[in-house]
């Protein structure tokens, strides 16, 4: 499987969000697009999962939709159904017979043992995440977008779910799509800063991912992102 | 819940004796409005023939209301489903909707009779629209997550209806069959009205021919309690459904 690349300009009809992109995805391994919200960065998730919207990114040909997983802040849970049907809902809307000894053995891994027959009503917000995180793992594609999965969830859930995305995920092809720092800076592997006039790689501290939050150098790097994406919606704001 | 049940049965009860009073001491003749007493009367002395035209008008009802039911859920998923089919009967839906259903009752009779055929078909009508209408609402309301999901999991059509749409569109569906279930008693009382031989709606008319006034009201008290139970028992199915959310 060849890296994801995108280039040119991701237009919402005749207006740029943002210009001279030149992004590469490489295979293997978390590559965070950190950028303010309001940008687009769904727009670009929806893209590179082939779903549909009005925004449009120059000559990028979408990779084969069934070789991408999204992960996003919604979870896409049915409300009728249980954990477990939740976590097998893909492959049966695919035609394929489901294993639910495979999707219970996930929920357990993902900390929702003993709670299959749960409907997503009486699951906290952190706890529907993980059914999603176990739906992923049980669709089992090539490449993973996360759209801002966690953003929703309190500091010490979140922190928890990253925690467990990276176990779970890792050696994969990951897109991590945020707009908080801290999240890249623990998560990934490679970074792009987004802004309206491109993207913009970061170098990210030595220490491999999952990143000690309380670690000065994953502290530092984090304000000097922070820093970079404040002064990069600071620009584009007219004067 | 008891303190409700208290509550609604003192409510009766006090309505039902100002009504008696009313009666009473005004002297109103029996032909004009029966007190309580006197109907409760009617009721007991004649509930044999209360019971059998009940139980025709009954009967009649759910056959209409099957039949609505299995043509409304038929249209909505066909319009679901093909394209084509919506575009060419959406704006016959939509004519047809317009047309206030009980002013075809005569032409009905005409047509099919005194007997229960027209009362059934009336019924169907009426509860036909609701349905399909409040169905098919259901099944093209998926959320956008869900509709996301089918596409991401390259879900057939028929895939996404059976695991998606359809279990989306319940609430939609009960809704439209409390509204059916609402208009069928209705449909049926106007239909006997207009021509037939038996049932609740005929004997109502008759009692009033008959001056027999108390018998009348018997007959409304009954068609009352037949539409409320009626109702209820949709709303508790709905409302069991509902529950199967959480």
């Amino acid at each position: 499987m060849s890296q994801i690349t995108f280039q040119g300009d991701l237009r919402l009809g005749a207006r740029a969000l943002i210009s001279g992109l030149d992004v590469t995805i490489p295979t293997q391994g978390w590559t965070a697009l950190l950028g303010a919200s309001g940008l687009g960065k769904t727009s670009l998730a929806r893209l590179i999962a082939g779903l549909p919207t009005p925004a449009r990114l120059d000559g990028f040909i979408p990779p084969d939709p069934m070789t991408i997983g999204l992960m996003s802040q919604d979870g896409q849970l049915l409300p009728w159904a249980t954990a477990l049907d939740n976590v097998t809902i893909g492959a049966r809307l695919a035609g394929k017979p489901p294993d639910p000894a495979r999707a219970r053995e996930l929920l357990s891994r993902v900390g929702l043992a003993g709670r299959e027959n749960t409907r997503p009503a009486a699951l906290s917000a952190g706890q529907r995440q993980r059914v999603a995180l176990a739906r992923v793992l049980y669709d089992d594609r090539a490449i993973i977008v996360l759209d801002e999965p966690f953003s929703a969830l309190d500091v010490l859930t979140r922190q928890r779910m990253q925690d467990l995305a990276a176990k779970l995920l890792k050696g994969r092809t990951v897109i991590l799509i945020t707009h908080d720092p801290a999240e890249a800076v623990r998560l990934a592997e490679r970074a792009y800063v987004l802004h309206e006039r491109g993207a913009t790689p970061v170098a990210l501290p030595p220490e491999i991912p999952p990143r000690d939050a309380t670690n000065p150098e994953t502290l530092t790097a984090q304000a000097a992102l922070l820093q970079r994406l404040a002064s990069a919606s600071e620009a584009s704001i007219p004067a | 819940m008891t303190n409700r049940l208290f509550r609604t049965v003192l409510t009766l009860l006090t309505v039902l004796a100002l009504w008696q009073a009313l009666v009473t001491l005004a002297e109103i003749p029996r032909f004009i409005l029966p007190g309580p007493l006197d109907v409760a009367e009617a009721l007991w002395s004649n509930r044999a023939i209360l019971a059998e035209n009940t139980a025709f008008s009954a009967l009649n009802l759910a056959q209409g209301l099957a039949l609505g039911l299995v043509l409304g859920i038929e249209t909505a998923l066909l319009l679901a489903l093909s394209d084509r089919a919506r575009r060419a009967l959406r704006p016959v839906l939509v004519f047809a909707q317009a047309v206030p259903v009980f002013a075809l009752a005569p032409v009905l009779t005409l047509w099919l009779g005194f007997g229960a055929l027209s009362k059934i078909v009336m019924v169907a009508l009426v509860t036909y629209f609701p349905i399909a209408s409040a169905l098919f609402d259901g099944l093209m309301r998926l959320p956008q997550p869900l509709e996301d999901l089918a596409r991401q999991s390259g879900a057939s059509r028929w895939r996404s209806l059976i695991y998606l749409r359809l279990p989306n569109a319940k609430p939609a569906f009960f809704s439209g069959l409390r509204l059916a279930v609402t208009y069928a008693p209705l449909a049926i009382i106007i239909g006997e009205w207009v021509g037939a031989s038996k049932g609740l709606g005929h004997l109502m008319l008759l009692a009033n021919g008959r001056g027999q006034t108390p018998l009348m009201f018997a007959s409304l008290i009954v068609l009352a309690i037949f539409s409320l139970a009626l109702w209820l028992a949709v709303d508790a199915l709905a409302r069991r459904e509902d529950r199967s959310l959480s």
